[in-house]
């Protein structure tokens, strides 16, 4: 469906990657750790490699969850935009397939928020 | 000129001041006076049709409102005087006045501006008119809101610059969103989307909980603003349904439409009021009702009986009424929780409910609280006692259409996120439920434009690069008195001064004078 309107309408994304000065942005969710209200919203380079994504981008924010003390990126099961993905910590972000607004989803079994509650 | 009967009849009155205003034009075609009132694909055959069941017209609209005016004011005066603001119950509850101020006014304005358009852009003399009186109710509503409340600017933080903060603050998007959506729509989806959706089916929702949460908490100057707009309210609430019912009848091509847009506004509306459901559960210190008892009466009891009274034209109840009503069990302590983790961000205080609030919402929520909420507030208040309280760092997702962090759970699973994520035109976009995603699919272009405040500051358009920089110069919100923790705040510690709990600190200038 499209907009209803007096004139021909059309109108031009607000977010489109050139808006974001050579950069691009990424969300993370972490599942069952509702503690971090909703999936977070990073800016980064699109030629950062992974590795160094997840250490020093994501690391740091969920650094205040008691879980992440256990967390290991390599026992991740990762979705990208909801499909399986299975990381290259040397690929880029680009290059991996994360496009600008992609996510990234963590499920990481026996870790189940404080207390089991998903939180 | 002499005449037997100077006083009109109240019928004859109404008919020369409102039906008679109108004329047929003569050297411009209708179209071209009217150019909106078409292309929406409304059906209007007969503008006479039209019931106006007040039947007010402009000089006693006038008589009226002065009256209200003189009686308000000389209670807002007396409130300033006597330094009401001592008398609240706890200064935790100015907390619901910043959200108010800054978040609700500001509509009434958007609203007056919206009412003003659309009583233009209809031909039909009756509908104009009553617009025209909602529009001047809606600017007298916004202005005594604020004379209401700028008793307690002199007093506590965070209500300095309320109308610029509407217009920059990332949460303050979302109201501004919802009636920035219903303002560039046609006259009859703003209609649908105000008068019906939020002034008929959800007002009670708002208007209840903020005034009886006034009466409750000691503060007579809400209180006295509610009443006097009350009678206010009624007329609006009438309008609702009036234009409800005058689109259904007028043509059968009108139910779709008017259905999709019911589906949309009760959804928008929605999600508008979580903000509401978390000034209920979390920032009343004398709770009026639970915010899911407050949806039972309100929308499942009421808006029941409406929805079926409504059926004989073939409407049914909003689409995604189901995923509404399973959310009366969440909202507020999903949407507390965002808050209290961005209070960096926001122009009130947030803070842990006491041991007593928490036994109150298990009571309230004897389902979720314990098992999903409760560990949460807990923990925190731990890291809090530990000196490390709890602040999120990095911005959030939010939803293309409310603007709300994507923060909402699974209606039938409280432990993942209702999440929805599509592709348009080569770009991505995410929502935070089944209810928003269907809402940009039927008018993507329209949503696409999303001003979205987390995306303006990583594309570097709200002066700084960091958050600090962003929440002192863009959102002018000072740090360290508007925002962060309630406890130990200035506020409190005022208030605590002013109950003569504790001297008052130094650094706090505010109530010296």
């Amino acid at each position: 469906m499209s907009v209803k309107a007096l004139y021909p309408y059309s109108a031009e994304p607000k977010d489109l990657q050139a808006n974001f000065n050579g950069m691009q942005l990424v969300y993370v969710y972490w599942r069952k750790h509702l503690m971090f209200c909703s999936p977070f919203a990073f800016l980064a380079a699109p030629d950062m490699p992974l590795g160094d994504f997840f250490e020093q981008v994501l690391r740091p924010a969920i650094a205040a969850h008691p879980d992440s003390a256990g967390l290991d990126f390599s026992r991740v099961e990762w979705q990208l935009d909801d499909q399986p993905f299975t990381p290259d910590l040397a690929a880029s972000l680009k290059d991996s397939g994360i496009g600008h607004k992609s996510m990234l989803t963590l499920t990481t079994p026996g870790l189940d928020g404080i207390g089991g509650s998903a939180t | 000129m002499a005449t037997k009967n100077k006083k009109l009849s109240l019928k004859d009155k109404y008919q020369y001041l409102t039906r008679d205003m109108a004329w047929e034009p003569s050297y411009q075609k209708k179209e071209d006076i009217f150019p909106y009132e078409r292309f929406e694909g409304i059906k209007i055959t007969d503008w006479d049709k039209w019931e106006d069941p007040f039947r007010l017209t402009m000089d006693a609209y006038w008589k009226y409102q002065a009256e209200k005016e003189k009686k308000l004011y000389a209670i807002f005066d007396a409130f300033a005087q006597n330094n009401g603001h001592q008398n609240i119950s706890d200064a935790r509850y100015v907390n619901a006045l910043k959200l108010f101020l800054t978040g609700v006014s500001p509509l009434e304005y958007g609203a007056f501006q919206g009412y003003a358009k659309v009583g233009r852009h209809f031909s039909g003399a009756g509908a104009r008119v009553a617009c025209q009186m909602q529009s001047i109710d809606e600017l007298r509503h916004v202005q005594t809101q604020i004379h209401a409340m700028s008793h307690y600017n002199k007093h506590f933080n965070g209500l300095h610059d309320f109308a610029h903060m509407h217009d920059r603050v990332w949460f303050l998007s979302v109201p501004k969103s919802f009636f920035d959506d219903a303002r560039s729509a046609g006259p009859f989806e703003f209609l649908t989307a105000i008068s019906f959706s939020f002034e008929y089916v959800l007002t009670n929702l708002l208007f209840v909980p903020f005034m009886s949460g006034a009466a409750y908490n000691g503060d007579m100057a809400t209180v006295t603003f509610g009443f006097s707009a009350q009678s206010d309210e009624a007329r609006h609430m009438t309008l609702g349904l009036e234009v409800i019912k005058f689109m259904l009848e007028q043509h059968e091509d009108n139910v779709p439409i008017v259905q999709r847009w019911i589906d949309k506004w009760f959804w928008r509306g929605y999600r508008l009021l979580s903000l509401v459901s978390m000034m209920m559960d979390y920032m009343l210190p004398n709770k009026v009702m639970s915010w899911k008892d407050a949806w039972e009466v309100y929308y499942e009891q009421n808006g029941g009986a409406l929805f079926r009274d409504l059926e004989r034209y073939g409407i049914r109840p909003p689409k995604y009424q189901d995923d509404a009503n399973k959310g009366k069990h969440h909202i507020s302590h999903q949407l507390w929780s965002t808050f209290y983790q961005y209070s960096q961000a926001t122009n009130f205080h947030t803070w842990i409910p006491s041991e007593a609030e928490m036994n109150w919402l298990s009571e309230q929520y004897p389902d979720t609280f314990d098992k999903y909420y409760r560990p949460r507030f807990e923990h925190w208040q731990k890291q809090q006692e530990k000196g490390e309280r709890f602040y999120n760092n990095t911005l959030p997702q939010l939803c293309q259409v409310c603007q709300v962090p994507t923060l909402f759970t699974e209606p039938d699973d409280p432990t993942q996120l209702s999440h929805r994520s599509l592709v348009h035109d080569g770009e991505r976009y995410h929502f935070c439920s089944d209810g928003c995603c269907d809402i940009f699919k039927h008018e993507p272009e329209k949503y696409i434009q999303a001003w979205l405040p987390v995306h303006q500051i990583y594309q570097g358009n709200c002066e700084g690069a960091d958050l600090e920089t962003v929440v002192a110069k863009y959102y002018h919100i000072n740090i360290g008195q508007d925002n962060l923790e309630y406890l130990g705040s200035p506020d409190h510690r005022r208030w605590q001064a002013i109950k003569g709990n504790k001297p008052l600190g130094a650094d706090d200038s505010k109530d010296a004078a």
